[in-house]
């Protein structure tokens, strides 16, 4: 009754927003106005800038997550795999196999790349021709990819030896392109093709119709397998591409490298608007998660008058009172 | 009567023991398998001195096993005392959910060596041997430093985990600048994880226009830290206080990093110390029971040779 009135209403500006797309970005404007009052240098493009770069790693990665996650599925193992595909990475570089430094780093990058794949589509097959939870499969293969980890670097940490090609490789994560740092161009070519495949494509549109009903995707003669394996496929190459830019930051892995991760990715997804529980996803909305997670702890740090041990605390707060915004707005609507 | 057979017990005792003697004596060694730079650093410093110690006893055996956890650890123990040790050294995951599987190897009459992490009741109904090192003093030995090398310093400060070894180094590091010029503007927890100090950082550096020491507590950390000072450009940061030891950090020391100019060592060879002194007190009737609490040592270029593995992982 109320959605047709403001329709009828409305003008056809207002009728051509959906509050529900729009509703994380309203949340994140309302961040920066927050973040202003906290902190006169809040609002400086140095540390917006470096927000953004930041958020980078999860924000790639939750693209790929945003399909995993609209087709039904879920990916623990996100996390772990950065760590597996960086460190392998590394040791490529370090075994340096090609004396030209630009040639080793393509081929390095281009390796990582399949690795990346490689791990995906392997949770992809056990999860759909082994018919096992995705919870379960992700948390082993979670294990598996942090244990490996852990063995190579014999808990220690891996890192490039070569200072030449850390050198050549750094603008990868510092440098930048008319002003913008190349992680953040790097996040906006991600979801540009992200958003151009979920919409656009037929792929996109079989990825939510299995995950907004799985029976009737089956019968209207979709290979609800090959769907979701992709999904996954799709997510291990976000996580090689977010790991070519984590790569050249550090210049190093360690045990704890991606930690939680898959939290923080799972976390963007849901604040972006994509459902749990699958056939919605949102990719602008994503990123815009990853950008709210990474400006809550931007500001909680810039800011004078929290203690350090309620930080945690307080963001997972923001957090919810981010959702509950949302959600009022929706009910408006 | 009872004294007559007492009297036959101990010497059945004393002539056990005497056989004992003249058999390979065996040291069990159960320590964390290596899930971080310092508990790798633990690993191959147990690995190396065990070799060493069995090249210079010819009767010695020294078995050295990793756990991933408290409940494997525990199931370690009783395989070692099974297979008949005369000295346990460990450095338990988890000391408390530990102590009943360690005092029934103690009840046996071994020799229990414990290694840095003490459970509550750490007395001598649990080990005979306590080798730790310092965590207030590792904070301590920043503090002094930074007051005596820069009195007027803005500080800020970047901490582990909220777990009781950070509190103690923190306690430790206030303590010491109590009543100097040095102003601690901030602290901030980095989680021992290279990633979360290089945010923290970023962000200290945007908050804060001028920085002149930073205090990062563990070396690891301090890999963050340096890169995220480098990208900002800045040059009022005069240098960066880490811990612990990494060779990494060492090797800076070594090499005059005006950045890293000391280091304050918490080292992972400190369990090399306690599987020496274990194996001093059987082999040469020397006393070592008790406590023996390692110094957290100010690493300068002028000493840093002394602690620097370029084998070991951390």
């Amino acid at each position: 009754m109320s959605d047709s009135v403001k329709s009828e209403a409305g003008s056809g500006f207002l009728k051509n927003i959906d509050l529900r797309v729009m509703a994380p970005f309203l949340a994140l404007a309302l961040l920066l106005v927050l973040g202003t009052f906290s902190n006169p240098n809040f609002l400086t493009v140095n540390n917006l800038m470096n927000v953004a770069t930041r958020s980078a790693f999860i924000a790639i990665i939750a693209v790929g997550a945003t399909f995993v996650i609209s087709a039904g599925g879920l990916d623990l193992s996100v996390g772990a795999m950065v760590a597996f595909v960086a460190s392998l990475m590394i040791m490529f570089i370090n075994a340096a196999a090609i004396a030209n430094p630009y040639l080793l780093l393509v081929a390095a990058m281009i390796l990582a790349i399949l690795i990346g794949m490689a791990c995906g589509l392997l949770n992809g097959v056990i999860t759909t021709v082994g018919r096992i939870e995705p919870f379960i499969v992700t948390l082993g293969t979670m294990g598996i990819y942090r244990g490996l980890t852990t063995w190579l670097s014999q808990g220690g940490a891996i890192t490039v030896r070569d200072f030449e090609v850390q050198q050549i490789y750094r603008p990868a994560y510092f440098g930048t392109v008319l002003g913008v740092p190349v992680p953040v161009i790097a996040i906006i070519a991600t979801a540009l093709i992200g958003a151009f495949v979920l919409y656009r494509t037929r792929y996109g549109r079989h990825v939510i119709a299995v995950g907004s009903n799985e029976e009737v995707a089956r019968y209207s003669g979709i290979s609800v397998r090959n769907v979701r394996i992709i999904t996954y496929l799709i997510q291990g190459l976000c996580v090689a591409v977010a790991v070519l830019f984590y790569v050249p930051r550090l210049g190093s892995t360690s045990a704890t490298t991606g930690m939680l991760w898959e939290l923080q990715a799972i976390t963007a997804v849901v604040v972006g608007g994509t459902a749990l529980r699958g056939g919605v996803g949102r990719i602008w909305g994503t990123i815009c998660g990853a950008f709210i997670l990474e400006i809550v702890g931007n500001i909680m740090l810039l800011s004078n008058f929290i203690s350090e041990y309620l930080i945690a605390a307080i963001q997972g707060a923001i957090i919810i009172i981010a959702m509950l915004v949302q959600r009022s707005l929706l009910r408006r609507q | 009567m009872k004294n007559l057979v007492m009297g036959a017990t101990l010497l059945a005792a004393t002539s056990l023991a005497g056989v004992t003697q003249a058999q390979a004596l065996t040291v069990g060694v159960s320590i964390p398998a290596a899930d971080h730079g310092w508990t790798a650093g633990i690993v191959y410093h147990a690995e190396r001195v065990a070799e060493k110690l069995m090249e210079e006893y010819d009767d010695l055996n020294v078995i050295v096993k990793t756990s991933p956890d408290p409940a494997s650890q525990a199931n370690a123990v009783q395989d070692l005392a099974v297979q008949g040790i005369d000295a346990l050294v460990i450095l338990p995951t988890d000391p408390d959910p530990l102590v009943n599987a360690i005092m029934q190897v103690k009840m046996e009459g071994t020799f229990v060596t414990l290694v840095d992490r003490a459970p509550s009741n750490n007395d001598n109904s649990v080990r005979d041997l306590y080798v730790a090192g310092n965590n207030p003093a590792l904070g301590a030995v920043a503090g002094e430093y930074i007051a005596e090398t820069t009195p007027d310093a803005k500080v800020v400060v970047i901490r582990g985990l909220p777990i009781p070894i950070d509190q103690q180094r923190q306690d430790g590091f206030d303590a010491a600048l109590e009543g100097t010029n040095v102003d601690v503007m901030e602290k901030q927890f980095g989680n021992w994880n290279r990633d979360d100090a290089f945010r923290v950082t970023q962000d200290f550096l945007t908050k804060y226009p001028q920085i002149d020491v930073i205090w990062a507590q563990d070396d690891d950390m301090v890999v963050g830290v340096l890169q995220a000072i480098q990208q900002a450009g800045r040059d009022d940061i005069q240098y960066v206080i880490g811990g612990a030891g990494s060779k990494d950090m060492i090797k800076k020391v070594m090499d005059g990093d005006p950045m890293i100019p000391v280091d304050v060592l918490y080292p992972p060879a400190m369990i090399g110390t306690a599987m020496e002194l274990t194996v001093a007190g059987m082999m040469d009737q020397v006393p070592v029971a008790g406590s023996y609490i390692l110094d957290a040592t100010l690493v300068t270029p002028e000493n840093a040779e002394n602690y620097y593995f370029p084998d070991s992982p951390y």
